[in-house]
């Protein structure tokens, strides 16, 4: 496939590993943010392939996993109220909430509609006047602007029946809640190369200036993945700090303005909880003043009990690398992607659920 | 009174499900489970344990395969076929699956109130042409309408019967280490022309569903290979990835799989990357996949480049005594990862 196999050329990437290999000296702990490159080292057998040296930590980056327990009950009641049509993204959907989750609440007759993007949830509530139509807004600055347009399309037309269920998450303030926990051995970053495509990397030089840590903005193809931590790895070894760009093809300092001004016209950001780690100081987005009529959360009435998450997930440990899935004792025994137990089994892209659909490194029981 | 003595004496088994959900009828894991707890386990015999597509049964010396399907595809109508084309192809292959030569079809219809005459009539034609492309009859029949609401607009049930090939001996039994595996042709392709045309995922680009018959095909091969071909299984839902792992696990034996011999056609390839999803775990209607003695692996592939429809067939991995039960593939780069039984049916992700 164009513009794609390049970046899976076994030869190219077979040197890239032997580059990685001659410059490694010393054991580095890599953290890559985002659930996709988790996915792709997995997927790929990159893990299987780099040097012992390097050790990877799978980040807090998968927006699935990090929707807190409590969002997910307010989806599952907004979607089995009568006249509700709820739209999700795919991989929402067989995330536990504390009873259920949406699959079973389309089972149990709710309708739920997964759609690939927000602007086809405007279209619903257009074609469908008497129906009240909810998506549910979850990401990182990646989906950002497009629920944001979303919500702006809907004022356009006038609609009163749109509106949506926001678990927005951003990756800076994650990066600092990661690097102020006195217990993080993380050596350097691959940072996200799709949030980048949108926010740009200019956020990301304060970070490099206060905790002295490389941050490589990378892609997500394996030669992309491999680079990313070549050029993590020799900053190290050099004694460099510095922001980096490896994802050139797509990734501008600036990143994509128009974009940026979308979601800050539509959202502000405030504290958000992650699923697994907790409370992060201005790390969500919430819909503002201006746009607040589009918010589920405050058009309908949800009534749901307070969600407790499971006690013996180690979810906070993982996403913070400071742990591995197969440090777990439950992994793929009590908690698997059937019966999660916490945030990295839900969606593919957590780490728990990316060694356990794609690791060889265990044996299912 | 009997009714409830036999009650007392089948408890229903411990399922991990209070209810039946989509996932039961995705043909992974919980298709699997429903099935191995619930109906393989009461329903026990030796024609169905074998657990293949369809049954072998046996006439007083004379064998014939029998299969039975049913269709509730939505929609009805996509690109490249219909509800109606499908059912025949499905359950003739089913039949062609066992080793069969499907001769003779049943035909039932579950039409929900209010369906326009004009797609029933539209579905009707395409069963015909079907049949008589497969060389099936259809023999015998039943119609029945529900409520509206109650059903959705139009569920086909097919049932063929078939002889078995002369020189057919199909059993998972067969296969050993080392044996190839084959697959026909272009693998995903129906399942992504499904997923293009539900609302909310369009494409701007058509992909066709490559539904079709595969009896001359298969017919063909036994004819020259006998019984060197060990197995022949149709990857319909829950995909390659699904089937072989019921493989894997019924003979506890190992898969390994070369990611760059599978092959996906490109517009499908693309498809997939975009949604986020795995080809493998896609569903398929028009490939079949052999598992075969390995030293006539090649030449059936060459032979099968020469037929219609199967031009892309390709070795696509072997069966090993290592890691058994498991599925695993490996890549150019040198890594290997887990193909697992999916869960429920692939939902596409966020990023």
């Amino acid at each position: 496939m164009k513009y794609l196999s390049e970046y899976r050329d076994p030869k190219l990437a077979k040197k890239v590993l032997q580059e990685i290999k001659n410059t490694v000296t010393k054991p580095w702990k890599i953290m890559e943010i985002c659930g996709g490159q988790t996915h792709s080292l997995v997927k790929n057998g990159i893990l299987n392939v780099l040097p012992k040296k390097i050790t990877m930590l799978h980040g807090p980056g998968c927006p699935v996993c990090v929707t807190p327990l409590n969002l997910i009950d307010k989806a599952i009641f907004l979607a089995e109220k009568e006249n509700v049509i709820f739209c999700s993204f795919g991989d929402m959907l067989r995330v536990p909430g504390s009873k259920k989750n949406l699959l079973e609440a389309k089972a149990g007759g709710a309708d739920v509609r997964i759609l690939y993007s927000p602007l086809e949830a405007v279209k619903l509530a257009e074609k469908n006047p008497d129906k009240e139509v909810v998506f549910f807004a979850v990401g990182f600055e990646t989906t950002a602007p497009a629920n944001a347009l979303s919500v702006m399309h809907a004022e356009k037309l006038g609609l009163v029946n749109y509106s949506i269920l926001t678990s927005h998450v951003l990756v800076p303030p994650a990066i600092t809640a990661l690097m102020e926990d006195p217990e993080s051995t993380i050596d350097g970053f691959l940072a996200a190369g799709h949030v980048c495509s949108i926010m740009g990397y200019w956020e990301y030089f304060p970070l490099v200036d206060k905790y002295k840590i490389p941050i490589v903005i990378t892609g997500f193809e394996p030669l992309d993945i491999l680079q990313g931590i070549l050029m993590v790895v020799k900053q190290l070894e050099e004694g460099r700090t510095e922001v980096e760009n490896q994802y050139t093809r797509m990734v501008k300092e600036i990143g994509n303005t128009s974009a940026q001004d979308i979601i800050t016209k539509v959202f502000d950001t405030g504290d958000q909880i992650w699923r697994g780690i907790g409370n992060i100081e201005n790390s969500g987005l919430k819909l503002n003043d201006d746009y607040a009529h589009f918010d589920a959360d405050k058009k309908f009435s949800i009534n749901i009990e307070k969600a407790i998450e499971n006690q013996e997930c180690i979810a906070g440990d993982i996403m913070k690398g400071l742990k591995k899935p197969l440090d777990c004792v439950h992994f793929g025994k009590s908690c698997n992607p059937q019966n999660p137990l916490g945030a990295p089994m839900v969606s593919s892209e957590g780490a728990c659920a990316a060694y356990y659909n794609f690791s060889t490194m265990f044996k299912k029981i | 009174m009997e009714k409830s003595i036999f009650k007392l004496q089948c408890p229903i088994p411990k399922f991990d499900f209070d209810i039946i959900t989509l996932a039961h009828g995705s043909g992974g894991l919980l298709t699997n489970k429903l099935l191995e707890s619930g109906v393989f386990n009461l329903l026990k015999n030796d024609e169905l344990d074998k657990h293949h597509d369809g049954a072998l049964l046996n006439f007083s010396g004379d064998t014939v395969a029998f299969s039975t399907d049913s269709f509730v595809i939505s929609p009805i109508f996509f690109p490249g076929g219909d509800i109606g084309e499908l059912a025949i192809n499905g359950t003739v292959n089913d039949v062609a699956m066992c080793g069969g030569i499907p001769q003779f079809l049943s035909l039932s219809f579950i039409l929900e109130e209010g369906l326009p005459i004009k797609e029933f009539w539209d579905i009707l034609v395409s069963i015909k042409y079907a049949a008589e492309k497969a060389g099936v009859k259809i023999v015998t029949g039943d119609t029945k309408v529900v409520d509206k609401g109650k059903g959705d607009k139009i569920f086909v049930n097919t049932t063929g019967i078939g002889k078995l090939h002369p020189k057919a001996n199909i059993d998972i039994k067969n296969i050993k280490k080392g044996d190839k595996i084959i697959v026909s042709d272009n693998i995903a392709t129906h399942g992504i022309a499904i997923l293009s045309v539900r609302e909310g995922l369009e494409f701007e680009t058509i992909i066709e569903s490559d539904t079709r018959n595969l009896n001359h095909i298969t017919t063909k091969l036994l004819d020259k290979f006998g019984n060197d071909i060990h197995l022949f299984r149709d990857p319909t839902r829950g995909g390659v990835a699904s089937t072989l792992n019921e493989i894997a696990t019924d003979r506890e034996l190992g898969i390994v799989l070369q990611d760059e011999k599978i092959p996906v056609d490109k517009q499908v390839e693309a498809a997939c990357e975009i949604l986020g999803l795995d080809p493998l775990y896609s569903a398929n209607e028009g490939i079949f996949m052999a598992i075969v003695a390995e030293d006539i692996a090649e030449e059936m592939v060459i032979f099968l480049k020469d037929l219609e429809h199967t031009q892309n067939a390709s070795i696509i991995g072997e069966i090993v005594d290592d890691h058994n039960g498991r599925v695993l593939i490996t890549n150019p780069l040198g890594g290997k990862r887990v193909v697992h039984m999916p869960v429920g049916e692939q939902l596409p992700r966020i990023c």
